[in-house]
């Protein structure tokens, strides 16, 4: 069994009186990525977004059980979710760069946590090269975010989130808004960041979970009916349901 | 036949709708045109060099003196005061409405800004004279509290209800995704805040303060009844001080038809309506900048 990076035990969550994850046990083991599968609206962006708390924000999400980053205690009252978040990144289904330039996107997340100012533009060169996007912006660095195209910026999104050297990167739909070429560099970046980084991402795509995963987890209506690696779910589902589904026979 | 009945009634609301848009534009033309031909009037009788270099308000008799600056120096010294009052608070307020205040609190505060604005001026005024400007004169140990530091207070409380309620649509306007990207990086409440949120707001902040001086710079009661009534050039904002609305309100009562006094009340009334125009034009502009930045 390989390292556990990121767990979670007897996840439940409600927003309000709707009860969205039940009873969600799993593992996602380090230095290898796993994908989340299953059809819309089965909880798989609430539980990514269990991991690093964004949850916070919304007043009637209710969360019950153990999350643990190794062997820290994520809801751990102590425990900074600024320090959670620096370690555990995330990058959104849409693009999100900040209304600001290139640089400034890459500076803003290093001046959050101090970084030394005179350490920042190697900082920023080394994670842009590191999500294939230096040779493309290194010229224009000071140009608005938002004039890159859909997959440069999702790109940047991910260097802003890589700068920060997490443990864990979330990732949830990643390329669902983006065209097909943008989308084969997305997953060339995530299998190489894979060396460094435990990485856990939302797909509907089940052509890219096969090309990018190493474990697949399937959820349907709230619960985890099967965590196994790709080829056992893709091949051998022990499960009807997942049979189905990613037979794309489903309903 | 019903299809006819429908399209001549079809007809004739269209019409009826232009109607009532042009009368509309009429109106504001017709008011400019006004102001304009008077203001023609005035500047027969009296050089505009010595209208806008002049430093006295002293109408009436054969050898008046007409200079607009003590009056417009009035105006934009209490106007400026109520802004310096209230732009801060006022985007500090929309900023804790849209980003920190409980649902509950929200819902009693968002009326009660609204019912701020509901408040007569002439109330405000009496409030001026008989709260407000007594406690400036204590405060600061002077005679008179009548003076552009109580009308900037009283105006910053007039203008406040515009501030907050654009401004804080403009903080709610700005995309879930930026807030989301930020927090996500591990920046906390007060920096996303800062940071982000507001500067991506700007255009619409900067509406925001556009529309509320627009209201500043017009409001006449309240700074009629509060500010002291004295028409010359103030030195400070402990100085009593007269606006150009409550000189047109005051004296335009009284003032002989047709006379270079009643031109004089014309002219200094369009350039009011100049500054006032601009400043609404130029806040409409940021406000369809953020309309567009919303979609
Ligand atoms: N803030 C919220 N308040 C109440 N209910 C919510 C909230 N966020 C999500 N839900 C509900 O939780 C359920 C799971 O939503 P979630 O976004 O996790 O689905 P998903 O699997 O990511 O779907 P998709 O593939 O469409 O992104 C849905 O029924 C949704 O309506
Ligand atoms: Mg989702």
């Amino acid at each position: 069994m390989a390292d556990i990076k990121l767990s979670a035990h007897n996840l439940n969550l409600y927003f309000g009186t709707k009860h969205i994850l039940k009873n969600i046990d799993i593992d996602f083991s380090k230095n290898k990525v796993t994908s989340l599968i299953g059809p819309s609206g089965c909880g798989k962006s609430t539980l990514l977004r269990c991991f690093n708390r964004m949850h916070d924000l919304t007043p009637d999400a209710k969360i019950e059980g153990i999350l643990k980053l190794d062997d820290l205690d994520i809801y751990k009252k102590k425990y900074s979710v600024t320090e959670l978040r620096k370690r555990i990144g995330m990058v959104f289904q849409k693009p999100n760069p900040l209304p600001k330039s290139i640089y400034e996107n890459m500076s803003y997340a290093l001046k959050l946590h101090d970084f030394p100012k005179n350490e920042l533009p190697h900082l920023i060169e080394s994670a842009l090269k590191e999500s294939y996007l230096w040779e493309e912006v290194k010229e224009e660095l000071k140009k608005p975010a938002v004039k890159l195209s859909g997959g440069q910026q999702q790109r940047l999104c991910i260097a802003r989130t890589v700068v920060l050297r997490p443990e864990v990167i979330l990732m949830d739909e990643p390329c669902s808004a983006l065209d097909p070429i943008s989308t084969r560099k997305i997953e060339d970046l995530i299998l190489s960041l894979k060396r460094n980084y435990t990485i856990v991402i939302v797909t509907h795509n089940m052509q890219q979970a096969q090309r990018i995963s190493d474990d697949v987890a399937f959820m349907y209506l709230g619960e985890l009916i099967e965590f196994d690696t790709y080829e056992n779910i893709f091949k051998n589902a022990k499960k009807e349901l997942t049979k189905n589904y990613v037979s794309g026979h489903f309903g | 036949m019903d299809i006819k009945k429908r399209e001549s009634l079809d007809w004739f609301f269209k019409q009826a709708f232009k109607a009532t848009g042009l009368l509309t534009i009429c109106m504001l033309g017709g008011i400019f045109l006004m102001l304009l031909y008077n203001s023609i009037a005035f500047a027969m009788d009296i050089k505009p060099v010595d209208f806008f270099t002049g430093y006295q308000w002293n109408p009436g008799n054969a050898n008046g003196k007409y200079s607009i600056l003590p009056l417009l120096v009035s105006t934009g010294l209490v106007a400026a005061g109520s802004m310096i009052i209230a732009v801060p608070l006022g985007i500090f307020t929309a900023a804790f409405l849209s980003e920190f205040a409980p649902p509950k609190l929200q819902a009693v505060l968002k009326p009660v800004i609204e019912m701020l604005a509901a408040i007569p001026s002439v109330a405000i005024g009496f409030l001026g004279i008989v709260l407000v400007g007594p406690g400036i004169a204590k405060l600061f140990g002077i005679q008179n509290g009548l003076n552009a530091l109580n009308g900037s207070i009283l105006l910053a409380v007039m203008a406040l209800p515009t501030i907050i309620t654009i401004s804080e649509d403009a903080i709610n306007a700005v995309p879930k995704s930026y807030r989301e990207a930020s927090l996500a990086l591990g920046a906390d409440k007060w920096t996303t805040l800062f940071k982000v949120t507001i500067p991506a707001a700007y255009p619409g902040l900067i509406a925001a303060v556009m529309l509320g001086l627009g209201r500043a710079l017009g409001e006449t009661m309240t700074v009629l009844m509060a500010t002291g009534n004295a028409a010359a050039m103030p030195r400070g904002f402990l100085d009593s001080i007269r606006t150009i609305t409550a000189t047109v309100a005051i004296e335009m009562g009284e003032v002989p038809y047709r006379t270079t006094h009643y031109f004089a009340l014309f002219a200094i009334a369009a350039v009011l309506f100049l500054i006032t125009l601009s400043i609404n034009l130029l806040g409409e502009y940021f406000a369809n900048r953020l309309r567009k930045f919303q979609a």
